[in-house]
């Protein structure tokens, strides 16, 4: 098997004047080899100081996002054969400050998520022993949205976020409508306060880079577009 | 230093189901984890948790009796029954609660949760968010903490993301708090606690073939270990019977529940040739079906000598979208295959560790002021199997009882603000130790070392075991105990020093391996995941007991104390 070439942003901000690239020589060593186990082959036997994040191996934590070979993807569900190349170019997620090689500083980002209000209100009391009905068809309206991992690759690929830090951007926003298309919320005008604002909903250009990149396959720019009709409906109707 | 009232070590279900409880008891109370608390195992659990709530037509007369005999029943009756009941009998509420906290579960057509059917239980109980139940569960309890978080009325509750707690300071039998390693700058700090929570997790990655994240090393069991707490019953293994052919991930038991078949290379649905597991067939216990996988694999009945297939090609598009939609992902990623039209290799592989921190039913070890929950803790509810669906309520039903145990201790504390002295003794020996590593110039390469032991624990302490396997094994992990001590980092700096943490927690990789692997050896007779080639049968007479190991230097010191019975007479385990 051929050998791949991985070249990998390495960057300590301590230390380093700047940022560069280091070359590696992995050998494909496995039928199936994924970017995240090469990563960790470079770490294991050829440079110790390499640091990147990673959990789950699954593509499920959402620990391993990265830039790779022009696009944000989960190192670890990224299978090398699939690249079509056997050079490799990794860097670190974009819009986000790096802390030190591929790991990069996610407050900001958890910060918008934080902000949307992430959680159920209900607004009234429920049943206290058993759970709050909801139809097959209720739930099955949140499965586009309750499926993001917030690894961030949305937020890294949005040029608004690039040019706007304030802007919520594709998770939070996602996030939110999550929240609104659950039939056991009960607080969709503090939903829509909270979006509908400058940094918000209309700050979203629909370039769709956040779609396009989703490990997930989910959908922030439609459910951007969601809120916008819920935020629009409800300033013109009140409901 | 840093103080809080309580310290939660580990941020996936049990530490944040215990956070929350210490919060809402009004105390300070912080989250030390490793990664994410979002990024934690938890998340990667699929195929649901168990609660006997009669949503399925078929669930309709099950009841927290029967679930809790179906748990010690599982165990092959190492649970202490006390524990199993106690789960069972708050299960329900604890899935109510989760669902009211905005848990999005799969529904049945009425609009209640979904249950399916899942190995070694009587009814079909395990609630289910398609087969992402542990991803839905852990960003539900998240969801509360950021919640809390935000909420003034409520004490302080604080996340310490990423920081790898290095030391447990425990004084005359009293805890302190901990010592911890912060990865984004490399230095070590104080936290003092007057009751402090373990729930870090297994420790799969001991193993090559594991369905576990890359971070559970079992540092989190060495911690408590190395500070004088017993680890219990480490020798209990749990080999999942279907994980992914070359990468180990999990394909959930749910494939299996929502009626998927095992076969061999002769096409055969080969359990039914097999006396333990012709009745459940699919559906039977995880142990009993992982070895009857594995004797087709080493009879030669097994494709490539290495894995056998597990079809859900009948169950038909519509049913694998709706039910099993991230293992058809899995497969489509991973292998290139669409489980819609091709059926999915898979092999058994290690999954979970029953045994851990030795805790009783409140979550409490035998230090006052220390408490464990979760996968890293032995309460014990799976004694020497775990049933599929009891991870996930363990975490959740634990986390809340130790939370609120630890609430309970701290408001009754008299000797508040003493071990200041401790600690702060406890740090400075702590930056040496890691001064000492960060010079040390041997030859090894701290990643060979834990690519032997994962591939010896593997061969030697898996599946089927026997004393040669298991003497070999002892002999291989002291060698690599005395090698370690000639490692050599490869980077000294600061930040994010991935290479020193590893080489950190590949001390307690190492030491925890030791445990399983001379409680494995003492155990002379098969009971739930452990199976002793040379010693076929259970033996009640000899080790109805639970296996303690106690930190020596010199490698564990072994006691043994009994199991709680008291509900039901341990007999034959048939299915």
């Amino acid at each position: 098997m051929a050998d791949l070439t991985f070249k990998i942003f390495r960057f300590d901000p301590a230390n380093d004047a700047g940022p560069r690239f280091d070359t590696y020589t992995v050998p494909a060593f496995k039928k199936g080899l994924t970017v995240l186990e090469s990563l960790y082959y470079i770490q294991d036997k050829l440079d110790g100081s390499l640091a990147f994040r990673a959990s789950c191996r699954e593509g499920i934590c959402g620990s391993c996002a990265m830039h790779i070979n022009g696009k944000y993807r989960l190192a670890c569900e990224t299978q090398v054969a699939d690249l079509k190349s056997d050079s490799i170019t990794i860097r670190p997620l974009g819009h986000l400050k790096v802390l030190r090689d591929l790991v990069v500083d996610m407050e900001p980002f958890f910060a918008k998520y934080k902000y949307i209000k992430p959680f159920l209100m209900p607004g009234d009391d429920a049943p206290p022993d058993r759970e709050r009905p909801q139809t097959e068809g209720q739930h099955s309206k949140m499965i586009p949205s309750i499926d993001c991992i917030l690894c961030a690759c949305c937020h890294s690929s949005c040029t608004v976020t690039a040019t706007d830090p304030e802007y919520l951007g594709p998770a939070a926003l996602l996030w939110a409508d999550r929240f609104v298309l659950d039939s056991r919320d009960n607080a969709l005008k503090e939903r829509l306060r909270l979006v509908d604002q400058l940094h918000g909903i209309w700050r979203c250009h629909t370039i769709f880079s956040c779609q396009e990149v989703c490990p997930k396959d989910l959908d922030p720019t439609g459910a951007i577009a969601d809120l916008k009709r819920k935020a629009i409906r409800h300033r013109f109707l009140g409901r | 230093m840093q103080y809080h009232d309580v310290v939660v070590v580990g941020g996936g279900l049990a530490g944040l189901r215990a956070a929350l409880e210490v919060n809402m008891h009004n105390l300070r109370v912080a989250i030390l984890s490793k990664v994410y608390p979002i990024r934690s195992h938890s998340v990667a659990a699929q195929g649901g948790i168990n609660a006997p709530l009669g949503n399925h037509p078929r669930g309709a007369h099950d009841s927290w009796e029967r679930h809790a005999f179906d748990t010690v029943k599982g165990s092959d009756y190492l649970a202490d029954q006390d524990a199993a009941v106690r789960m069972a009998k708050d299960a329900a509420e604890r899935i109510i609660e989760m669902e009211h906290w905005g848990c999005p579960f799969s529904r049945t057509p009425n609009g209640k949760i979904a249950q399916r059917p899942f190995g070694g239980a009587g009814f079909p109980r395990t609630c289910f968010a398609a087969d992402k139940t542990g991803h839905m569960l852990i960003h539900t309890l998240f969801e509360q903490i950021v919640k809390y978080e935000q909420a003034a009325e409520r004490g302080e509750l604080k996340i310490y993301n990423e920081w790898l707690v290095t030391s447990l300071v425990i004084e005359g039998g009293v805890c302190r708090g901990v010592i911890a390693l912060e990865l984004a700058t490399g230095k070590l700090e104080a936290f003092k606690a007057d009751a402090v929570l373990f729930a870090t997790g297994g420790c799969g990655r001991l193993y090559t073939n594991s369905t576990n994240a890359m971070i559970n090393t079992g540092m989190g069991m060495a911690v408590p270990f190395w500070a004088g707490i017993p680890l219990k019953d480490m020798e209990f293994i749990q080999f999942h019977p279907t994980t992914l052919y070359g990468s180990n991930i999990l394909m959930t038991e749910g494939c299996r529940g929502e009626g998927g078949y095992l076969t061999n290379k002769r096409n055969e649905r080969f359990l039914a040739n097999y006396p333990d597991s012709r009745k459940g067939m699919e559906v039977a216990p995880r142990d009993i079906v992982s070895r009857n996988i594995t004797t087709e694999i080493l009879e030669g009945r097994a494709f490539e000598n290495a894995y056998v297939n597990l079809d859900l090609r009948h169950l038909g598009e519509e049913r694998i979208a709706a039910r099993l939609p991230a293992i058809r992902e899995i497969c489509r990623k991973f292998l290139g295959i669409d489980p819609v039209h091709e059926p999915i290799p898979v092999q058994p592989g290690q999954h979970y560790t029953m045994g851990g921190i030795d805790v009783n039913s409140d979550g409490a070890s035998p230090a006052k002021g220390f408490y464990a929950a979760g996968e890293a803790s032995c309460v014990s509810v799976h004694g020497a199997n775990r049933l599929g669906g009891n991870s996930l309520l363990e975490t959740i039903v634990f986390g809340k009882i130790a939370g609120e145990h630890m609430s309970n201790y701290v408001f009754g504390k008299t000797d508040l603000g003493a071990g200041d002295k401790t600690l702060e003794d406890a740090l400075a020996q702590e930056e040496k130790k890691l001064k000492a590593l960060m010079n040390s110039d041997g030859g090894e390469n701290p990643s060979n070392l834990k690519e032997e032991m994962q591939r010896m624990m593997t061969d030697k302490v898996g599946i089927f075991r026997t004393k040669e396997s298991l003497s070999d094994a002892q002999r291989k992990i002291r060698e690599l105990r005395d090698r370690y001590k000639k490692v050599r980092l490869r980077y000294t700096g600061g930040p994010y020093n991935y290479d020193l943490a590893s080489t950190i927690e590949l001390k307690g990789s190492i030491d925890v391996a030791e445990t399983v692997i001379v409680g494995a050896l003492a155990r002379e007779e098969s009971r739930g995941s452990q199976f002793r080639r040379d010693f076929p049968a259970r033996n009640d007479e000899k080790f109805l007991q639970h296996t303690l190991a106690y930190f020596t230097p010199e490698g564990p010191r072994l006691d043994y104390k009994d199991v709680t019975l008291g509900y039901w007479e341990p007999k034959e385990r048939k299915y």
